[in-house]
């Protein structure tokens, strides 16, 4: 009897391995093992939250095998990250989600990393970033801002906004060639949701925060918005506060503040792995993309939902990396021998 | 007493069975992860955070909230029982309450550090309920200027408070400064001290040195001892909760002044961490029993423990009304609540009623939850300390090892930590006292950076930190309590003046 039982379970066994070898044969490659998702920022931030949500959505709607664990690796302005990924040849267990600091922290710190060390998978989205004032301010459009900074007194101006030498520093560099010979007194905070605060609190005069960083101030009348840093206005249309929707704002062209600069949300693997194993993962992030969950998390944040892979995603980043380079020379941020 | 009528309505949503269920395994949950040092209440919380994608969003933000409300139970214990800090906010808890435990008073120690928990949280709780408005506009007043005043005067109170010399003190604050400075300088976003060693790129974290320090420290003094802990001695009473409640009426005045200080330091948001620096060394300070404080005295368990959790609790009130996390486990469920479709900040008490108040409901429901648990295990966290040593010794330091591990998944973190370990046994064989080390380090970098702000929005002028009553109130009050020590020697004299002149 018992022999009888254990032959039977032996030959199940065997059974499902030749029936397990032959699926992945048969099948592209999958993942074998849990998959490392690598924030190169710390917990709470625009990444760490879209990693999170992703974790979520992917777990939620069993679109992986395997399940995907958030660590965050913020060391060293997100080197910590990168080089953690960079280190990995080959091992198609890693991912690291992006934000603008792929470009920023090599150049500022010399940190031997560089997004050409990773493979690239895909981008997501494009963040967008926003002008916005204190309601009670006296400027009411980008111009007035603009004009205001050139004629007032030099760096009288405080732009408050998240880090230092990235992205929201590199923007107001950018705004500072409009209000020659004029510049201002960039504040650097810890994070963008502090940074929303501190415009609430008039501790600085302007920041150019995420829209969801500043949504729910902008929804309770404490902020205003003057323009958002894209090439189009945003295709959202429900109105947030009483008489605005995000397709109100004005791009800061339209107002006469010549500057356009979007943020990466896109996604890298370890270099040395084989493209079965990236398509695998262009395939999964498609998928996510088609569900509702991310579709209102898009609108909610007012994404710029522009989603590339293969090379047209190589050149973007490419473009994008010749960009902050010369917004960052020109601002005097690169790290010695860059 | 509109609140009045939501609150109830709030714990019509968080008195389901289920919702309890989730309570008892949030706090069970939290209070293991409080217990295991470097398993931080954040990482904890977001481990945990997809299990709880499934479930409705009140449940799920109870859960989570419960997790929080264990670990800030659990930091207590091990720094109480073993000298280890299992979260930073626990380390000034360890000054008294392990000399408790190794004089025999686990219990009584535990009890305190429980109740007093839970007294903090609950007035948090109450401050919330009532007053969530004007203390949110009070926590848009706090710009750079602000926050380094508020760190100041922590460091202000703790001036003065090592027996030993003064200049002991210094150095070692000095050195916390200095490690506390290596890694990226967030001002200028360049790299300070790494000295080309990618290890060193997000500088030391403050959670391997003070296992180290104290951990390890901790143990290479009981191994020089004997190896056999002090407080095996202790008798297991089971009535230790009442006999202890009754003593711990009699400091009223040092738990309401930590009420104070937890739920403002939890609302700028300072933290809990200074929070509990500073109400320790104001209970320091005004207590009568001032000198006794770093031997075993009660009031050094109740004054850090009932700042810490009143803070953490009101961190939860600028995270929900600001959408700025008070803490890092705040920072967390924060995140959480995006996930939900829920956008902190001003319109949540607007647009969520059910869920903010569910939620403030369950943070009276999960603190009584979490006392009633805690409380039924003193006796049992007590009885550890009759372990041999020779057993319990190597277990804490492998707990250490993968604490100091899992913070960053790093081997180099657990060698850094036995080198902490070192330096923490030489400072106590010297007399160098390691509190001022650790306040450095944890709160160093902090104020550095709240200072170079303050300077980069006043153009360098120095008058900013006196530009608004507010500011200058916390700065004036730093003042004093830095000049403290010369200002009671010259209040003697004056006092003890008319007497010597009529003899």
């Amino acid at each position: 009897m018992t022999r009888i039982t254990i032959h039977r379970i032996w030959k199940m066994f065997i059974a499902a391995a030749v029936a397990a070898s032959t699926a992945t044969a048969a099948s592209a490659w999958e993942p074998t093992k849990p998959v490392q998702f690598i924030v190169p920022a710390g917990t709470g931030g625009g990444a760490d939250q879209m990693a999170r949500f992703l974790q979520g959505v992917i777990a939620k709607n069993n679109l992986m095998k395997q399940p995907l664990v958030v660590v965050n690796k913020g060391g060293g302005a997100g080197a910590e990250g990168f080089l953690e990924v960079k280190g990995a040849k080959g091992d198609a267990h890693s991912l690291v989600i992006t934000l603008s600091n792929l470009f920023t922290t090599p150049l500022a710190t010399g940190i031997p990393v560089s997004y050409k060390d990773m493979t690239p998978v895909a981008m997501l989205a494009l963040d967008q970033f926003v002008l916005w004032v204190n309601t009670e301010s006296e400027y009411k459009t980008a111009a007035d801002f603009v004009k205001a900074v050139k004629t007032g007194e030099n760096r009288k101006f405080k732009m408050g906004g998240t880090g230092s030498k990235q992205e929201d520093q590199i923007i107001t560099v950018a705004i500072e060639r409009a209000t020659t010979p004029n510049k201002m007194t960039y504040v650097p905070y810890q994070g963008g949701g502090a940074v929303a605060v501190q415009l609430v609190g008039k501790h600085v005069d302007s920041t150019v925060n995420n829209p969801i960083e500043a949504v729910s101030h902008w929804k309770a009348g404490k902020v205003r918005a003057l323009c958002i840093f894209d090439k189009a206005r945003s295709i959202y249309k429900t109105k947030i506060t009483a008489d605005q929707a995000w397709s109100d704002i004005p791009t800061c062209k339209e107002s006469g503040l010549d500057v356009e600069y979007q943020m990466l949300r896109g996604i890298f693997m370890a270099p040395g792995v084989t493209p079965d194993q990236t398509a695998f993962y262009v395939d999964l992030f498609k998928k996510v993309a088609a569900t509702p969950e991310w579709k209102q998390f898009m609108e909610d944040g007012a994404f710029n939902q522009t989603m590339m892979t293969g090379d047209d995603f190589v050149k973007w980043v490419d473009a994008a990396n010749k960009t902050h380079y010369d917004l960052m020379k020109e601002a005097n941020f690169l790290a010695a021998g860059k | 007493m509109e609140e009045i009528s939501a609150l109830i309505g709030g714990f019509k949503v968080a008195l389901s069975w289920y919702n309890l269920a989730l309570m008892f395994i949030g706090i069970l949950l939290g209070v293991i992860i409080g217990v295991l040092p470097g398993l931080g209440g954040a990482n904890g919380v977001a481990i945990l955070l997809p299990l709880t994608f499934s479930m409705p969003p009140t449940s799920a933000i109870i859960m989570l909230s419960c997790i929080y409300w264990g670990a800030l139970f659990g930091g207590a214990i091990t720094s109480i029982l073993f000298n280890i800090p299992g979260e930073p906010w626990s380390v000034a808890t360890t000054f008294d309450g392990h000399p408790m435990a190794q004089n025999g008073r686990a219990d009584e120690a535990l009890t305190a550090a429980f109740t007093s928990s839970f007294v903090g949280a609950f007035f948090a709780v109450l401050l919330i309920t009532f007053l969530a408005p004007v203390v949110a506009k009070f926590a848009l007043k706090f710009g750079p200027a602000e926050f380094f005043a508020v760190f100041f005067l922590t460091f202000a109170s703790f001036v003065g408070m090592g027996k030993g010399s003064p200049f002991k003190v210094l150095a070692a604050m000095t050195l916390g400064f200095v490690l506390g400075a290596v890694g990226l300088d967030k001002v200028t976003g360049s790299l300070r001290m790494t000295f080309g060693h990618t290890e060193l790129l997000s500088g030391f974290d403050f959670l391997v040195a003070v296992i180290g320090l104290f951990g390890i420290g901790e143990i290479l003094s009981s191994m020089e001892g004997g190896l056999k802990f002090g407080g095996a001695k202790a008798t297991i009473r089971l009535d230790a909760v009442f006999t202890t409640w009754k003593k711990l009426l009699k400091y009223w005045a040092t738990s309401l002044r930590s009420c104070l200080i937890g739920c403002w330091m939890g609302i700028t948001p300072g933290g809990a961490t200074p929070a509990s620096f500073m109400s320790y060394g104001l209970a320091k300070k005004f207590s009568p029993n001032g000198d006794n404080f770093g031997k075993g005295e009660i009031e050094g368990v109740i004054a850090p423990e009932t700042a810490a959790h009143a803070a953490g609790t009101a961190a939860l009130l600028p995270m929900l009304t600001l959408g700025i996390p008070g803490s890092p486990t705040a920072a967390v469920l924060l995140g959480g609540l995006m996930i939900w479709g829920l956008q902190p900040g001003p319109m949540l008490f607007v647009e969520q009623k059910d869920f903010v108040w569910g939620l403030i409901a369950s943070m009276y429901l999960g603190n009584v939850v979490g006392l009633i648990v805690v409380l039924t295990c003193v006796p049992l966290f007590a009885a550890i300390l009759r372990v041999p040593f020779s057993i319990i010794g190597p277990v804490i330091l492998v707990v250490c090892a993968i604490g100091a591990y899992t913070i960053h998944n790093s081997m180099f973190d657990v060698w850094l930590m036995l080198v902490f370990g070192l330096f923490g046994y030489l400072f106590q064989k010297l007399g160098y006292p390691l509190p001022p080390l650790v306040l450095a380090i944890v709160l160093g970098d902090k104020a550095e950076e709240a200072f170079r702000q303050a300077m980069l929005g006043s153009q360098g002028s120095m008058t900013i930190f006196w530009s608004n009553p507010l500011v200058a109130t916390i700065m004036t009050l730093g003042m004093i309590l830095l000049f403290w020590p010369i200002i009671s020697a010259l209040k003697e004299r004056v006092f003890s003046a008319p007497p010597t002149a009529k003899t």
